[in-house]
């Protein structure tokens, strides 16, 4: 019989491993090559079709497109993570393995985070394209970059939530959507409403976070915006994922 | 002991699904969860792998409580949750790496554990292959190894033979009961045949309660409610039921006795007999005494069928055949 020591786990081993599986089967499977080639073929054909009508060396545009697809992107990229796992019942498994709920939700997390990672990373190609064309100003497109990798963050994570309420990917996928267009559309009704609602609605809406970011400027209160979002939808997850056990 | 079960209730919402059960499993045990579907083996297991907690009462595993020290328990137990769920886009070495990183191991132990389950479940051949390419019997085979891989001290494993052909029903058997020489085994089964080929002890559970809880030989003995004798004899009188019918009844031990009708010149009765009770010897010196000549003398005891049907039934009829044809005869 061999003798196995489990000696106690380095913190983030179990996080890790969930984290190397769902990465694994998003490349094994279509999914994240589909998701991929798509997005660089939207992203594509808007950045080149426009940038010589605008005639401006920027990323501008494509930072404003990437938000509205990710809309479409990250519930598609999310919505099987925690519904797969109880229609098939491998929740059973993975659940009555020693590791922690919160370690499962944040492995899945950075899994589909560095899937939208690497959905990201070619698009530095038309960073570089314009680099040739022009001077750029390279504080917006870090800016830019940020904002878009933290708003993704933010999706994610409420992606993750929403699979984790259901066992159907569809319905996984459309409350997703839902809640993240809802984040998105908030600061764009803000003429309708009264004043003192008007800077509440915007703080809450996540176009007007990474928009100033986009600019350039990394405030406090932006980070804080997405932490506390980040963290708060995890944390519902963690909490949907323990209903098994009310 | 390996498991101990302590008024164990489980609702779900205002469905009682385990209603105050107790039981210990000793160490090195191979117990069968033996009841109908719906009888709450599934609730119980579920509830000591720590996937969900009781209602009220509580369960240790290795002496540790499933609640206070869920991690530690999870880690010592091995589980085959029912329907045996696989994720069919891996294949085997992926997922038994995963199952066996998910339990802490990793580097060259991780490898000599994976290479062990691989050849003790018989998984080689398919071992590269996507889980979802593969028949039953190997997803079994994988499901198994996945439970072991982290040389667990106890294993739960819920209808670990459903749905596979009766060859692989055997292999898995053999496996299951090769794996239990070293490790404590608790299994789930609605398949009475199951119990008797595997297991050391049985509880029959029914409507969330134990029923019963021994050896099978224990069960059997317990709940033999009367033995049943057939008897075919040629005797040479006229009326079986004046002549023969009140001799037989009058002997030691016999409830009832029940005339079958007569065929080719010999007599065919049915007798009840007390619980325990052997009678054949009895009905010999009769015959020889009356001149009788015995043709069939046989006594069936109470299967474990009959006390599983009892058990989980209420009904007394399947323990006494000869009742049940009498009064199917009547209707």
């Amino acid at each position: 019989m061999t003798n196995i020591s489990l000696k106690s786990l380095p913190s983030l081993h179990n996080t890790g491993t969930v984290f190397r599986k769902e990465l694994r089967s998003y490349f094994n499977s279509a999914v994240a090559y589909v998701v991929i080639v798509v997005f660089l073929a939207i992203v594509g054909w808007f950045h080149s079709s426009n940038l010589f009508l605008a005639n401006v060396a920027s990323l501008r545009l494509m930072f404003e497109l990437v938000p509205i697809i990710f809309l479409f992107v990250v519930p598609a990229i999310t919505m099987r993570l925690l519904a797969e796992e109880k229609k098939a019942g491998t929740i059973e498994l993975l659940t009555t393995k020693p590791i922690e709920d919160w370690e499962l939700v944040l492995g899945k997390f950075l899994a589909a985070w560095a899937l939208i990672g690497c959905m990201l990373l070619p698009t530095l190609l038309y960073y570089i394209t314009i680099m040739l064309l022009g001077s750029v100003d390279h504080g917006p497109v870090i800016g830019g970059y940020l904002g878009l990798m933290l708003m993704a963050g933010v999706y994610v994570a409420i992606g993750l939530f929403a699979s984790s309420i259901t066992d159907n990917q569809i319905v996984a996928f459309i409350v997703g959507f839902l809640i993240m267009l809802a984040l998105f559309m908030l600061d764009k009704v803000l003429i309708y409403l009264p004043d003192f609602a008007a800077s509440v609605v915007e703080y809450v809406g996540i176009d007007y976070h990474v928009g100033s970011i986009a600019r350039g400027v990394i405030d406090s209160r932006d980070m804080i915006y997405f932490l506390s979002m980040l963290g708060f939808s995890l944390y519902l997850t963690v909490i949907s994922l323990g209903r098994r056990k009310w | 002991m390996a498991i101990a079960v302590r008024n164990l209730t489980k609702f779900y919402g205002t469905e009682k699904a385990v209603n105050d059960i107790s039981f210990d499993v000793k160490t090195g045990e191979i117990l069968g969860f033996l009841g109908p579907n719906g009888a709450g083996k599934t609730t119980t297991m579920k509830i000591i792998t720590c996937y969900m907690p009781p209602t009220s009462g509580s369960v240790e595993v290795e002496g540790m409580n499933i609640e206070q020290h869920s991690l530690e328990v999870r880690k010592k137990i091995g589980y085959l949750p029912e329907m045996n769920p696989l994720y069919l886009d891996m294949n085997v070495v992926e997922y038994l790496e995963y199952a066996a990183s998910l339990h802490g191991l990793q580097g060259i132990l991780l490898g000599s554990r994976l290479k062990e389950m691989i050849e003790l479940c018989g998984i080689g051949d398919v071992r590269h292959k996507d889980i979802g390419e593969l028949s039953k019997g190997y997803r079994q085979r994988v499901g198994l190894a996945q439970a072991m891989v982290h040389d667990p001290e106890v294993l739960i494993l819920d209808e670990p033979t459903s749905g596979l052909d009766p060859n692989q029903i055997v292999e898995i058997r053999n496996l299951i009961r090769q794996l239990g020489r070293a490790k404590t085994v608790v299994l789930s089964t609605h398949i009475l045949s199951e119990v008797q080929a595997t297991c050391d002890r049985v509880i029959i559970i029914n409507d969330g309660t134990i029923a019963a809880d021994g050896t099978l030989e224990q069960l059997q003995n317990n709940f033999r409610g009367s033995e049943k004798i057939s008897l075919e004899l040629k005797a040479p009188v006229a009326n079986a039921m004046t002549d023969i019918y009140p001799k037989l009844q009058s002997l030691a031990s016999v409830e009832t006795v029940q005339y079958d009708g007569e065929e080719n010149g010999a007599h065919k009765f049915s007798l009840h007999t007390l619980k325990g009770s052997d009678i054949r010897e009895a009905i010999f010196h009769q015959a020889v005494a009356e001149h009788w000549v015995l043709l069939e003398l046989t006594r069936t005891a109470t299967s474990l069928e009959e006390v599983f049907h009892k058990l989980t039934t209420g009904e007394t009829a399947a323990i006494q055949p000869g009742q049940l044809k009498q009064s199917i005869g009547a209707a």
